[in-house]
């Protein structure tokens, strides 16, 4: 049987990997490491890390195992090492293996930081229009109608009537509010607790309103 | 510049259709060339209300489907110069209009008309989406009942994302026209108040058009009230909309009932 020969085509990929410089002593470096992970897990979720040990000065192999143990623990995904010689990083390395040619890039491996994510509109929501924000609050300069709706993970903001829905802490946000100039709204919610327009104070309607969570109670009070 | 302008209001039956002719008549009498365009496919009623139902051979998904030409399909109104009638297919349904084929009727009724009027059908869906897409101004038809004033304020979102102008950033200029107002039923509290509908949707007012026994009968004789009473309080509304429609600027002046002295004196006791 002829034997048929697959090519294997090659492909590049380029990833940023995050670039850790342990330096010693090592014990209280991993605690501040492990205390930045606790603050920010997302910055090294399954992004690729190279640890340079150049740093960390001449260790044992031990020490080399407490490190990479701890790392692991962390959910830090090693790919490779820099900084040592490579003959150490030869025969016998049982650690992540050795790359060169690795460069800074400009993109720093900071925690990226969390971007202010508030949705304005300035025009008024008409019926059957949703504006929703997933991440924060959502402020409208002007009217939200009778069958719009608002939904926001933080507050809502509305400077004009509101008629319509608004939807607030929507993702579990019990401290969010909603703020209106002149409350006719069809719906209150915030954080999954509700409140119809048959079940708000009727001495409210038309007046400057907020609305916020007191434990399972949805509040409305005249804004003053 | 030719001007397209779509007469839309999400609801059915609030006086769409009515409004298109008489308005078609009045701009076409102020010595504008005009066409109107009778969108609602498969429920054709522009030709009645204008008595010409019995002269359409070709209509517009004729011309989309390029089964006629836009010259063989045009129906002269006999007694306004200037007005043309552009009927619906009665025999078709919405799903014969392409947006290609709008688009190009739309292009040439540009060429040869100053004003294309594109009467809508209810609904937001197909149908209302197509007439509204190409236009650059808006008349939306509300009736003063809370229903109403809510599926305007849904087609002046939709004019506001989903025509060619709003892709384009542009917005389409939006006049609100108030029909079947009855000044006896607004004094007794039992339709919205014309400021709050004016309110609710924030567009600009260009008429108020009473509801009356003229516009009725007019369109069951299929003249528009513009054409068989020109001097009742409903035809004036229709002529000073469209002296605002080309930028003229005065105020709207809301019908009232007419009273008697006694009914002022017996009206003012009682408030």
């Amino acid at each position: 049987m002829p034997r048929i020969r697959t090519n294997i085509r090659l492909r590049g990929r380029s990833f940023i990997a995050i670039a850790l410089a342990p330096e010693a002593p090592l014990d209280a470096w991993l605690d501040g490491l492990a205390e930045q992970v606790g603050r920010a897990p997302e910055v090294f979720a399954a992004r690729p890390v190279v640890v340079d040990l150049s740093a960390l000065g001449p260790v044992d192999d031990g020490e080399y195992a407490v490190l990479f143990a701890a790392l692991a623990a962390l959910g830090i995904r090693v790919i490779g090492v820099e900084g040592v010689d490579a003959a150490r990083a030869g025969a016998g390395w049982t650690h992540p293996p050795l790359l060169v040619g690795g460069r800074p890039t400009a993109e720093p491996a900071e925690p990226p930081r969390p971007q202010p994510n508030a949705i304005i509109i300035a025009r008024p929501v008409r019926s059957g229009q949703t504006v929703l924000n997933p991440a924060g609050d959502v402020t409208v300069i002007g009217a939200v109608s009778s069958g719009a709706e608002i939904v926001a993970a933080g507050s809502i903001h509305v400077y004009g009537p509101l008629r319509g829905r608004a939807i607030a802490g929507f993702a579990g946000g019990g401290g969010a509010r909603i703020f209106c100039q002149r409350l006719e709204a069809e719906l209150l919610s915030i954080d999954g607790l509700y409140r119809t327009a048959e079940e708000m104070p009727a001495g409210l309607r038309g007046q400057p309103a907020q609305a916020w969570l007191d434990g399972e109670n949805l509040q409305i009070q005249k804004l003053s | 510049m030719a001007k397209v302008l779509v007469v839309t209001s999400g609801k059915g039956g609030v006086g769409k259709t009515t409004s298109t002719a008489a308005l078609g008549v009045a701009l076409a009498q102020s010595g504008q060339s005009v066409v109107l365009v009778d969108f609602d496919v498969g429920l054709r009623n522009l030709d009645l209300i204008l008595g010409a139902e019995r002269r359409v051979v070709y209509d517009l998904i004729n011309v989309i489907q390029g089964e006629a030409k836009l010259a063989q399909a045009l129906i002269r109104d006999k007694r306004v110069e200037n007005l043309s009638l552009l009927a619906a297919s009665q025999t078709r349904d919405k799903d014969a209009l392409s947006s290609e084929g709008v688009a190009r009727v739309i292009a040439e009724l540009r060429e040869k008309f100053d004003w294309v009027i594109a009467d809508s059908p209810a609904g937001i869906e197909r149908g209302a989406t197509h007439a509204m897409y190409h236009a650059d101004v808006a008349v939306v038809v509300t009736n003063p009942e809370v229903s109403s004033v809510r599926d305007s304020d849904r087609i002046i979102g939709l004019l506001d994302s989903k025509t060619e102008r709003a892709e384009r950033g542009e917005q389409v200029e939006k006049h609100l026209l108030i029909t079947r107002y009855d000044p006896a039923r607004a004094a007794r509290g039992e339709m919205l108040k014309i400021d709050d509908v004016v309110e609710i949707l924030s567009v600009p007012l260009i008429g108020v058009v009473p509801e009356s026994e003229e516009v009725l009968r007019a369109s069951n004789l299929g003249m528009p009230v513009t054409l068989s009473a020109p001097e009742s309080v409903a035809a004036r509304a229709y002529f000073d909309a469209v002296r605002r429609l080309k930028g003229e600027q005065f105020p709207v002046v809301i019908p009232a009932e007419k009273r008697g002295f006694l009914g002022k004196l017996f009206g003012s006791r009682v408030a």
